[in-house]
């Protein structure tokens, strides 16, 4: 008899939902956690759209540890000294069913892993999971770890360890682990009171903003992000790893660029730094996503490279929490069909391929390389802020230019070819779809 | 003109809490390191834990590392960095409220 049905490796969003899942169709399920608690290990760019949950958990919204509902979602494009900003409010957000939400991952994840222990499963913390055990036929059948005699044995195993998921790469399922398709998030979390944060960003209650930028990260490809919680603001830029080692600018002094822009210092003025942060993210999308079956194991979440960053969208929690759920439901079919080979497990892919999981990460495969292209980087923000800023400077006694003729002088100003910018116009038009 | 506080770089990381374990879960091999021109780690590691020493080598400081993978990743340098997760309940531990 093995030590339990299900092995879950990580309890983050992806493996507590997994758990979930498996827990409820009754199944033994043990989740692993390498940090003191789940959560503690996890830091993100912001935002959490929670409706996934709607099946795990039915009104989420009531227990979820959540910072302030985003009613103001704002896209940036900067340029050395101008902004535009394109920025979207609906009060209805901050009500059910709600839309995202900011929370401290701490807080959330561990949340949501004591639903999974709600639901029966082991929750294990401070246990680091070291390799896979398999049995003579090469399959996966538990895992080794760092506790004495620390070696746990299942029918399946669910792979939820996160970005650097060393263990689908153990098993092979990752032949593209290239820097290009990562970036790297750093974050300052910033303490100023909650009236301040209420006032600057013109919120409410519970209220909250979340601001995503392009440009503002020192020449460096990657982009920024600026978000409210309850007494806290978090500001931080994501960073291409190919390129903030070839540009030999650190992390921090781009923060500390960014919060220099005259766009950005009046938000964030006075804040002062009580935690610093820093994570990778798994930027590529579908171009670098693994196998996500074999015999006896699944691979889901930041593991299975599952996280959105396609520019106007920048999710992860959502695609982690769905992955997840669904792995967790596989797992459990195949084990009562009495078959986890990978031909069995494939159930899992299915249903990622029906749902916005890969649906989305299939229409959007294109835009991710787009947003982080050296043009759209370096040429695009000066483009569009300085169309924008001849559109609405006043040069009595000159007459207004025409629109056309402004766009044009400013895309040859820029350095972009027409026949670029209608390249990238058309991989944007069909990229978003 | 400086219009919120300074923070040195020390007091940036110490603003997190690493619970730190006597075996270091990142090792550098510092052969590998003194034939490598280009260095990408010491610019990229969010926790500054690359110090190039005077004699060509590298110095790492494996204590207050966030755990994020960006050496390895961005090291070309094969079998230069050793990595692996901390012991279970060691290292990073970002806060609860």
């Amino acid at each position: 008899m093995t030590d339990a049905d299900i092995i879950v490796v990580g309890a983050g969003p992806a493996g507590s939902c997994a758990a979930i899942a498996a827990a409820r169709s009754g199944k033994r399920v043990v989740l692993i956690e390498r940090g003191p608690f789940p959560g503690s290990k996890n830091m993100y760019g912001g935002v959490i759209y929670p409706r996934i949950l709607d099946e795990l958990i039915p009104h989420w919204f009531e227990t979820a540890p959540i910072q302030r509902w985003v009613v103001r979602r704002s896209t940036m494009v900067l340029s050395d000294t101008g902004a535009l900003n394109i920025d979207y409010r609906s009060n209805a957000w901050g009500q059910a069913p709600y839309n995202g939400a900011t929370a401290y991952r701490p807080d959330f994840d561990n949340w949501i892993s004591q639903q999974a222990v709600a639901a029966g499963a082991d929750l294990i913390c401070s246990t680091t999971v070291t390799g896979l055990l398999r049995d003579d036929q090469g399959r996966v059948c538990g895992v080794t770890t760092d506790r004495p005699d620390g070696n746990l044995t299942a029918s399946v195993v669910i792979a939820c360890d996160g970005v650097n998921s060393f263990l689908a790469k153990q098993a092979g399922l990752y032949p593209n682990a290239d820097a290009d398709n990562y970036t790297l998030g750093v974050k300052e979390t910033l303490s100023l009171s909650k009236h301040i944060i209420d006032e600057r960003f013109g919120v409410r209650d519970n209220q909250g903003v979340d601001i995503e930028i392009l440009g503002g990260t020192s020449g460096v490809n990657g982009g920024g992000f600026i978000y409210t919680n309850l007494d806290t603001i978090a500001v931080g830029v994501v960073l291409k790893l190919s390129k903030l080692s070839a540009q030999k600018k650190r992390p921090e002094d781009i923060i500390a660029e960014l919060k220099r822009h005259p766009a950005i210092a009046p938000l964030v003025e006075g804040g002062q730094v009580v935690e610093y942060s820093a994570h990778l993210i798994p930027e590529a999308g579908l171009e670098m996503m693994p196998k996500m079956v074999a015999d006896g194991l699944l691979i889901a979440g930041d593991a299975a490279a599952l996280c959105l960053a396609a520019g106007i969208w920048l999710e992860g929690v959502n695609f982690a929490m769905a992955s997840g759920m669904y792995a967790g439901q596989s797992a459990s079919a195949a084990i009562d069909a009495g078959n986890v080979s990978a031909a069995s497990l494939k159930s899992y892919t299915n249903r990622l391929n029906e749902t916005f999981v890969l649906q989305d990460h299939k229409k959007l495969r294109k835009i991710p390389h787009l947003v982080l292209s050296d043009r759209v980087q370096h040429k695009y923000p000066a483009f569009v802020t300085g169309v924008v800023e001849r559109m609405f400077r006043v040069d009595n006694p000159t007459p207004k230019p025409g629109v056309r003729r402004i766009v044009r002088e400013e895309r040859k100003k820029a350095g972009i070819k027409l026949s670029e910018l209608v390249r990238d116009a058309l991989t944007g038009l069909k990229g978003f779809g | 003109m400086t219009i919120w506080p300074d923070i040195s770089f020390q007091d940036r990381i110490d603003t997190s809490e690493f619970r730190i374990h006597e075996r270091a879960h990142i090792t550098v091999n510092d052969d590998s390191c003194r034939g490598c021109t280009t260095r990408e780690c010491i610019v990229a590691c969010p926790a500054n834990l690359f110090v190039p020493t005077s004699d060509g080598g590298i110095l790492f400081n494996y204590e207050n590392c966030y755990e994020c993978g960006t050496c390895y990743l961005v090291c070309n340098k094969e079998g230069a960095i050793t990595w692996t997760y901390p012991e279970g309940g060691f290292g990073i531990v970002f806060h609860r409220t």
